[in-house]
């Protein structure tokens, strides 16, 4: 029995990654990928990364669309992502609020200051409280909220310029925020 | 033409690779010498094969034949000649070609160097190597073509992703693949003498060099990429626990357990399951990594091409590869723990202790790898872990390690002498708590994390430099340093440089971001950092604003750096190069920012110093010498006698033992 552990072991993360793939050829298309969509976003005060005194709510951020986008300095394809957002997704008008997620502040801040900050303004969610509310999987991620504060789409990942064509534009058309 | 030709040749190589896998086991095992005898040449012509489909693959790339769909995808025209050779492996499908022209060079090495070995385990061996190899051509052949034609042929290409377009990233991924693979050799060992049922230690002997060389390899892969991380991806980070960096990690952590448990079982008999177990660990490690990789299980949040049918593959191919070999090793094991007894204090213990602690790491780290996954599988939600959790779960399993590393080659087998071992390490307490006394004094300011560095690399150097000069005192003239042994002592001595190095880097860096105007000068750490300005710059196939800065020392110039903001012909984001100035004792590490006054010329700029931070790979490059070193040990090739073999191993398996011997008879 002992010698059969190791087997067992293995099958077991051999259905795990069957899963994984079940999963990801599920929400490869264009089904809704998280159960918060159409839902309002979760409820959060987070500081303010650059002016840690001053905070930042839903509330406070209710009244026009943004975009959420999930960075931390660690995580290597925010730093591939970091491009798009300041060439394609800025010109697109949309507010868009950055949560620095389980990152220490000086990281975060030097790293905005090497690539540039693209955000309108950055909320730091050190111990990712947040990011677990909003069923963050991994940054980079990007959650549209609208005027009254539900989330009308998100995207795990980065963005590429072909998916803000095909899915970003087209859910921000639908706030009227800029013509098809 | 030349294209078709590359794939017909895979298409011949999978079909040998087939024979060398079915035509020597099936012949070992029943005994006929025909069948054993064309694994050789099976494996001669399948590497054949596989290195004409490389060649015209590279041919591809050097005479840009962009009717050929990857190297459309991966080149353009003004790529310079050198990224030409290494963009072959600069996307998923040249990368799979590298990885089977490895695994082809190490089976065609063993194939080469085992003419003393019996001929049906190697037979066997050829014959799982052969297996490996045909899952992945056929992999290749089915969903990752690389001489898919694109027609008509296009008149320009893509071009190579930026990011890869470095030097270092043209020798990283050979050296990592080169380990991952290497590891295979180990586990087609541990297969083979499962498969033949001769469980003595003569294997162990054997696969030991062998797993030593793809550990060296490994860790000079995993060196490598930590460097070109260091300095491309442009934040003077050195390890970021991404899962693509956990993916090489893993089989490293349980490479470095099975070296070590290879060792007690060769030398004493004992962890023989153990060391069959952490062979076919260390070798399913690097398959899961390729399939993590590959899959887009977890790589669906990284910037990778992911498509299922890949990841089915894989996933069927790991579930046989490693699910077999479990099999075969529940069904064969050695139902009896061999070995001779031991004592607590005694160095089989401590490296009981290093091997679990080693595994426990994988298993974290695998773990936290794919926390998101098993999350969503409970339907509890995707929950993920960052850095934060390997950096602490690590430093917590590492820590017996690194306080009984310098007990090991000073405790003998079996029983350990305490009170003698103890007087030699009391020698390397006093200089490691001394100099954490010093450092204090010196730099008052040197945190916790930055003392404990020094106090842990001086406790595991000073202990490792007593355990040599007892050496040279107590062993004859010309015994006192086999190769083995210096491996060792290499491989442990740059453990220590490797902790002295992260840990000062870690407290001690200072990391400044500066509104820089031309002309202007700042101090930092001691220097002075006078900006000259930016200025455009044009290279091979990018344009750059580079900027330059001359670093002061009392008025003297100590280096001019030049770091540059690139922007790449083909288009796509704009990439950060860093300038750096390296040195033993710090690095300066200069990044440009963004531009802040067009009309002043004012720039945001980021200025490191970091301490000891080459001492982080040099480290790195001591272990992997000593992992050179130790496999070149002339006791590895030298046959055991038969005698030596059954007094190592009492009649535990008489059943396996006999129908081996059987087997193995000419």
């Amino acid at each position: 029995m002992n010698r059969l552990l190791p087997l067992l072991g293995f099958l077991a993360l051999v259905a795990l990654l069957a899963f994984g793939i079940h999963w990801n050829t599920l929400h490869e298309t264009n089904e809704v990928p998280s159960p918060l969509i159409g839902k309002p976003a979760p409820e959060f005060t987070l500081p303010l990364l650059y002016d840690s005194t001053k905070s930042l709510s839903r509330k406070d951020l209710l009244g026009q669309p943004y975009l959420l986008n999930v960075f931390g300095s660690w995580c290597v394809t925010c730093q591939e992502e970091h491009p798009i957002l300041t060439r394609d997704i800025k010109p697109l008008g949309i507010k868009v609020i950055g949560l620095n997620w389980k990152d220490q502040p000086d990281d975060a801040k030097r790293w905005l200051g090497q690539f540039g900050n693209p955000y309108d303004a950055v909320m730091a969610d050190q111990d990712g409280r947040t990011g677990i509310d909003f069923g963050v999987y991994m940054a980079p991620e990007s959650f549209l909220v609208d005027a009254q504060g539900v989330i009308r789409y998100k995207r795990i990942g980065m963005f590429t310029p072909d998916l803000i064509d095909s899915e970003l534009k087209p859910q921000l058309a639908k706030l009227g925020r800029i013509a098809q | 033409m030349l294209p078709e030709i590359g794939q017909f040749a895979l298409i011949l190589a999978l079909l040998l690779a087939g024979v060398q896998c079915a035509l020597p086991i099936f012949g070992a095992w029943r005994g006929n010498q025909a069948l054993i005898a064309v694994a050789r040449p099976a494996v001669a012509g399948q590497a054949v094969f596989v290195v004409l489909a490389f060649g015209v693959l590279t041919y591809a790339f050097v005479t840009q034949d962009f009717s050929v769909a990857y190297v459309a995808q991966n080149s353009n025209l003004a790529l310079p000649w050198y990224y030409r050779f290494s963009a072959v492996w600069g996307a998923h499908e040249g990368s799979l070609l590298l990885w089977l022209l490895i695994l082809n060079v190490w089976t065609v090495a063993v194939a080469a160097f085992s003419r003393r070995l019996p001929d049906a385990l190697i037979a066997r061996v050829l014959g799982v190597l052969g297996f490996i190899a045909f899952g992945f051509l056929l992999f290749t052949i089915l969903t990752s073509n690389p001489f898919l034609r694109h027609l008509p042929a296009l008149a320009d290409g893509n071009d190579l992703n930026p990011i890869l377009q470095d030097p270092g990233l043209i020798m990283h991924p050979p050296m990592l693949y080169t380990g991952y693979v290497g590891f295979s050799v180990a586990f087609a060992f541990a297969i083979a003498a499962l498969l033949g049922g001769e469980l003595d230690v003569a294997w162990v002997r054997w696969a030991r060099p062998w797993t030593n060389v793809a550990w060296a390899f490994l860790t000079l892969g995993i060196t490598l990429g930590s460097w070109w991380a260091y300095y491309v991806l442009g934040w003077g980070g050195w390890w970021f626990w991404d899962p693509v960096e956990n993916a090489s990690f893993m089989p490293w952590l349980v490479g470095t357990a099975l070296i070590h448990s290879q060792a007690v079982t060769e030398k004493r008999g004992s962890f023989r399951a153990w060391t069959l177990l952490l062979s076919i660990f260390a070798f399913s490690l690097s398959l899961l990594g390729t399939f993590l990789v590959r899959s887009g299980v977890l790589t669906s949040v990284h910037a990778f091409a992911s498509d299922p049918r890949r990841g089915l593959f894989i996933l069927a191919f790991l579930a046989t590869v490693v699910g077999g070999s479990l099999l075969i090793y529940a069904i064969r094991a050695p139902k009896v723990a061999g070995g001779k007894p031991f004592r607590m204090l005694s160095r089989e213990t401590l490296l009981l202790i290093n091997n679990l602690m080693f595994v426990c790491a994988a298993a974290m780290v695998l773990l936290g790898t794919l926390y998101p996954l098993i999350g969503d599988a409970l339907g509890v939600g995707r929950i993920s872990v960052g850095p934060p959790y390997f950096g602490f779960m690590f430093v917590l399993l590492m820590l017996p390690v690194v306080l009984l590393l310098p007990f090991g080659p000073l405790f003998r087998w079996a029983a350990a002498d305490w009170q003698a071992t103890t007087k030699i390490l009391i020698k390397a307490v006093l200089p490691a708590l001394g100099a954490v006394v010093v450092a204090k004094l010196w730099f008052p300011e040197l945190a916790l994390r930055g003392l404990a560095g020094v106090a842990a690399s001086l406790w595991v150097g000073a202990g490792i430099v007593l355990y040599a000069l007892k050496r040279w005192r107590d062993a004859p003239r010309g015994r006192r340093y086999t190769p083995e042994m210096l491996g060792m002592i290499l491989a442990h001595f740059g453990v220590a440089v490797f902790l002295a190095g992260v840990l000062i880097t870690e407290s001690t860096s200072v990391e400044s971001d500066l509104r820089f105007a031309p002309n202007e000068t700042r101090t930092i750490a001691g220097l002075d950092f006078h900006f000259r300005g930016v200025a455009r710059a044009q290279g091979p196939n990018f344009v750059a604003d580079q900027g330059e800065i001359d670093v002061l020392r009392e008025g003297k110039v100590v280096a001019t750096l030049h770091p540059q903001k690139r922007l790449y012909s083909s288009g796509g984001s704009v990439q950060t190069k860093a300038d750096i100035s390296p040195g033993l004792f710090r690095d300066l590490y200069v990044a440009l920012g963004e531009s802040l006054d067009e009309k002043t010329g004012a720039w945001a700029v980021r200025v490191y110093v970091k301490p000891f931070v080459r001492w982080i790979w040099l480290g790195g490059l001591f272990m992997m010498l000593g992992g050179f070193i130790a496999a070149t040990d002339r006791r590895f090739r030298v046959l055991p006698e038969r005698v030596d073999v059954s007094v190592s191993k009492p009649a535990a398996q008489p059943a396996l033992t006999t129908a081996s011997a059987a087997a193995s008879a000419p």
